[in-house]
């Protein structure tokens, strides 16, 4: 009797007839890919779209030049009224000002929910659709800190903001093997009747803050 | 807690099911809101992608070429997920799927797992056998919490839910929750299921997804999705187990690239939905240690097999073509008997079924063409639905009564003298059904003084039309009557 | 020109009026008609309801007709969807099954030359005045295959805002099916209604006179509907309108008016 995986195996080829890694990839050189690749924006236009587009998703934008990261960083807290924030690993030290940072030791689901608060970097900005790319990195930490509090601030720096998805997919490219999280808003749902509520299970409140 | 699932091998034929759901005013104007509100948005950001139409073909040649080459992107898969540390099972049917995903949960000894939305393990009716084995499934997508609580069923891929109002919402939530005051804000609403996931999420160690995209090069896992509840089930337990369609694989990361843009802007109408997460297999200090995925084939294979019917599974699940499809907003998608409703189910139902079952969805649409033209990776849905009812015809066999009658007609349409006999032999055949009034019109310059017929009934099929329809009567004269005379004078 | 027409099987014994209305537009545009007589049936039902077999022998047919021609005119768009997007897959199947080898090509060189009747007149010829007069409240109903087959975008509205006395009313979700679909009026008889119900309401909805569509098919459904509620509403094919001039408003006044229900 054969495995399911030979049979399943066994099937897919009688059913189109068997490839080969070689007629596989000369047909796959042949996709037509002529979507648009590049951005048709000045880089100060993509960065006001991309800040616009945060806003939609009621995102606070702030955006600062790299020696003020740790005032705004503190105005930004204070003004969500936070006094306790989870940190990544390799967070630079001048950016944690304004309240107590605590650097995420591996800690349980239970622990993590005791954080109102997280505050990371980012890989890259997405202007078109105000995403937000994170990755399993110094600085940004494992995904599960960025999910279980309710509040995010993000950093990130200007040139990491491109205008397009397909820009961002080939930025992406060398670490596309790192766990990759694309976020773009605020936890939302529209189940009930289309009605769209922000907030459910990730961080309900997101601020960013852009860095010249 | 477990609830009938739809079956096709048991459900009533399209005709039936849409006849009592057609007298379900709620339901409609339920379903009729939603798909509005959808196609609006979408309709929108589809508006503002000036490369929409290259992106579609993209999208199309890539999953055209995946199934092709399915067998090299599986092994490739496999190989590359195995290297990353996950465990790759495969399951030639549903039986098989339950038997690994039962057997897995059992070994780690759990009676509890979270489930991420995913119509594959509704497809394989994975929470009754989990029940059966008792294991609880928690379903935590907001609208799979609502069917499972009221022990619904999905009538949509992407908004399973949409059949229901808040009010009804609120009545699941207020019994199943034991909340007696709660509101009926949707956000209310929200936030009820907000905290009776949270302690489950912080609590189960095993969960289980489907998942949107494999990647053969990278052995990577994408899935998408808005609440949070994704990232949940797929970062804080100890054991992630997915069950994926075989056809769910595509060959490099830069394949995404058309797809990413296309899903959230067909499905949701949103630039972007709020989370899609890329990972490929364990990762030290970050995620499940231990994952699992179940290939599953289930009829796959035999759709593959048939190449008319193939590029049925290029679908990337988007629920476009429910929501833009005139049928299903009338009925909503319970009357399609099987967890893919819509234009899509209609024509992957019954190729799943061997078409032993479900035979009467081929015939649930009216060929308007709306599901082609949304669908982002360009399946000719009404051209698989032809395919799929000359496969039931022959099927049914030539002595079944409107195969005979097809084939008397079109016997006629083979010669001109049998034309002219049966158009002649039409007007005696309705003459006792005609009644007739009196109106005047006159055309291309001939005053002449018409007088037009009605009938109001029809005997046996066709009194489907007159139910609702009148019939105006065959004039006395026919177009090549009347070219002919002409000709003579 | 001399244009071949292919009136179509259900126009030529339920809608002959329309058949003589395109010979009419296309004499008084200059042009020779002509009527090959072995013409039946596109094989659409049969092709679309399952019947492969039955509908194929109609290609061959359809070919010997028409292949002479300098061009076809149909008015009926969803035929000539029928043809142009079926007819090369029939023409491939009866090779297959061991047929006459030269279908394909004689398939794929006739095609170009066949338009569906608003489409010749705009496309092919060009014009959106057609010299008619027609003093009545139109709304047009885009039948599913002229608009999405087809692609005959705003052709049709173009030629009847051209016609003298006309006013036309937009429809509310033109894009939407009318639920006839063929055999699936009657197949799906409710769900078929629902959709009818839904479309005569949007034509009621214009305050229009009258429905007007590049396919009659679409109209004999409406019609059937718009009759049985006795809105008064009638339906009339895109041709007819066309083919309607100040003459044959004076003849129509002058002949006397009687309706008995």
């Amino acid at each position: 009797m054969s495995t399911a995986r030979e049979e399943i195996l066994r099937r897919v080829r009688a059913a189109k007839g068997a490839s080969t890694l070689e007629t596989a990839a000369a047909s796959y050189a042949g996709i037509d890919r002529s979507y648009q690749t590049t951005a048709t924006l000045s880089h100060e236009a993509i960065l006001d779209l991309f800040e616009e587009r945060l806003r939609e998703y009621d995102a606070n934008v702030f955006r600062v030049s790299a020696l003020e990261v740790g005032a705004a960083v503190t105005e930004v807290l204070r003004s969500r009224k936070i006094e306790r924030v989870l940190i990544p690993e390799g967070l630079p030290e001048d950016w944690q000002r304004g309240a107590e940072f605590v650097v995420d030791r591996e800690f349980s689901a239970t622990e993590l929910d005791g954080f109102t608060a997280v505050m990371t970097t980012a890989t890259v900005g997405i202007a078109e659709t105000g995403t937000i790319v994170l990755q399993t990195a110094p600085g940004q930490g494992r995904r599960a800190i960025t999910l279980v509090p309710d509040y995010h601030l993000c950093l990130l720096p200007v040139i990491s903001v491109v205008e397009t998805v397909v820009e961002a997919m080939r930025l992406l490219e060398l670490t596309k093997n790192l766990p990759t999280t694309f976020f773009s808003g605020p936890s939302a749902t529209a189940d009930i009747e289309m009605t769209r509520i922000k907030g459910v299970h990730g961080p309900r409140f997101v601020d960013v803050i852009l860095m010249n | 807690m477990s609830r009938v699932p739809l079956d096709p091998r048991t459900a009533p034929t399209f005709q039936q099911a849409a006849r009592a759901l057609l007298g379900d005013a709620q339901l409609r104007k339920n379903v009729r809101h939603a798909t509005d509100v959808i196609q609006t948005k979408r309709r929108k950001l589809v508006e503002e992608k000036q490369d929409w139409q290259a992106l579609r073909e993209s999208g199309r040649q890539i999953r055209a070429h995946v199934l092709e080459n399915l067998d090299v992107y599986l092994e490739e898969f496999e190989r590359n997920f195995t290297k990353a540390g996950g465990v790759i099972h495969w399951a030639r049917d549903a039986a098989e799927a339950q038997k690994i995903v039962v057997g897995l949960v059992k070994e780690i000894g759990t009676t509890e797992v979270i489930k991420i939305k995913s119509m594959t393990t509704e497809e394989i009716q994975l929470n009754n056998a989990l029940e059966a084995a008792g294991v609880h499934a928690y379903e935590t997508d907001l609208a799979e919490l609502i069917i499972q609580l009221g022990e619904d069923q999905p009538s949509h891929i992407v908004v399973p839910a949409l059949h229901k109002n808040r009010a009804q919402v609120r009545e699941i939530f207020r019994r199943t929750m034991n909340l007696p005051d709660l509101g009926d804000k949707p956000a209310d609403l929200a936030d009820a299921a907000r905290r009776f996931l949270r302690e489950k999420f912080l609590r189960v160690t095993t969960a289980v997804s489907g998942a949107n995209f494999l990647v053969a090069e990278t052995g990577g896992v994408c899935i998408v999705e808005s609440e949070g509840n994704g990232r949940m089930c797929l970062t804080m337990p100890e054991t992630l187990i997915s069950v994926v369609g075989v056809e769910k694989v595509v060959p490099r990361w830069q394949d995404l690239e058309p797809l990413l843009q296309m899903l959230p802007r067909s499905a949701t109408g949103e630039r972007m939905n709020p989370y899609n997460s890329m990972w490929c297999g364990v990762h030290p200090g970050d995620g499940p240690q231990r994952m699992h995925i179940v290939l599953l084939d289930n009829g796959r294979t035999e759709v593959l097999a048939d190449r008319e019917g193939r590029q049925t599974l290029q679908c990337i699940r988007c629920g476009a073509c429910q929501n833009a499809c005139p049928v299903y907003r009338q009925t909503g998608g319970h009357a399609y008997g099987s967890v893919y409703a819509g234009p899509i189910g209609a024509i992957l139902t019954p190729q799943l079924m061997h078409l032993e079952h479900s035979q009467s969805l081929p015939y649930a649409s009216s060929l308007c063409g709306a599901c082609y033209e949304v669908c982002p990776v360009k399946i000719n849905i009404p051209e698989v639905l032809i395919h799929l009812r000359h496969k039931v015809v022959e099927q049914n066999g030539w002595y079944a009564p409107e195969s005979l009658a097809m084939k008397a007609v079109a016997q006629v349409f083979r010669s001109e003298r049998r034309f002219r006999a049966a158009q002649r032999l039409g007007r005696l055949a309705e003459l006792p059904l005609v009644k007739s009034e009196k109106r005047s019109f006159a055309i291309v310059g001939q005053k002449q003084e018409a007088s037009d017929g009605w009938i109001g009934w029809l005997p046996g099929l066709l009194g489907g039309w007159t139910s609702t329809r009148d019939l105006q009567a065959m004039p006395q004269e026919t177009f090549r009557d009347w070219w002919e005379k002409r000709g003579k004078q | 020109m001399k244009v071949a027409l292919f009136i179509t099987c259900y126009n030529d014994t339920l809608f002959p009026a329309t058949g003589k209305a395109v010979v009419e537009v296309l004499e008084r545009l200059g042009h020779t008609v002509e009527f090959p007589a072995g013409q039946t049936c596109c094989g659409q039902m049969h092709w679309n309801t399952g019947y492969q077999a039955e509908a194929l022998p109609l290609l061959p047919r359809f070919l010997q007709q028409f292949e002479h021609a300098e061009a076809v005119v149909v008015p009926s768009s969803s035929c000539v969807a029928m043809m142009r997007e079926h007819y090369p897959i029939m023409a491939e199947r009866i090779v297959a099954e061991g047929g006459d080898t030269s279908l394909p090509e004689r398939t794929a060189a006739i095609l170009p030359r066949v338009w569906e009747f608003s489409e010749f007149l705009t496309k092919k010829l060009g014009l959106t005045d057609v010299g008619a007069y027609y003093p009545h409240r139109v709304t047009y109903h885009a039948s599913c295959h002229g608009l999405r087959s087809l692609g005959l975008g705003d052709g049709p509205q173009t030629l009847l805002k051209s016609v003298r006395g006309l006013e036309l009313v937009e429809i509310a979700n033109l894009e939407q099916c009318c639920g006839f679909g063929g055999t699936f009026a009657v197949k799906n008889a409710d769900v078929s209604s629902a959709m009818l119900a839904e479309k005569t309401r949007a034509v009621l909805n214009t305050g229009a006179e009258e429905c007007t569509a590049c396919d009659n098919s679409c109209l004999m459904h409406l019609q059937g509907a718009l009759h049985r509620q006795r809105t008064g509403v009638t339906t009339r094919h895109l041709a007819e309108i066309l083919a309607h001039t100040e003459a044959d408003e004076e003849a129509e006044d002058a002949l006397p008016t009687e309706v008995t229900l």
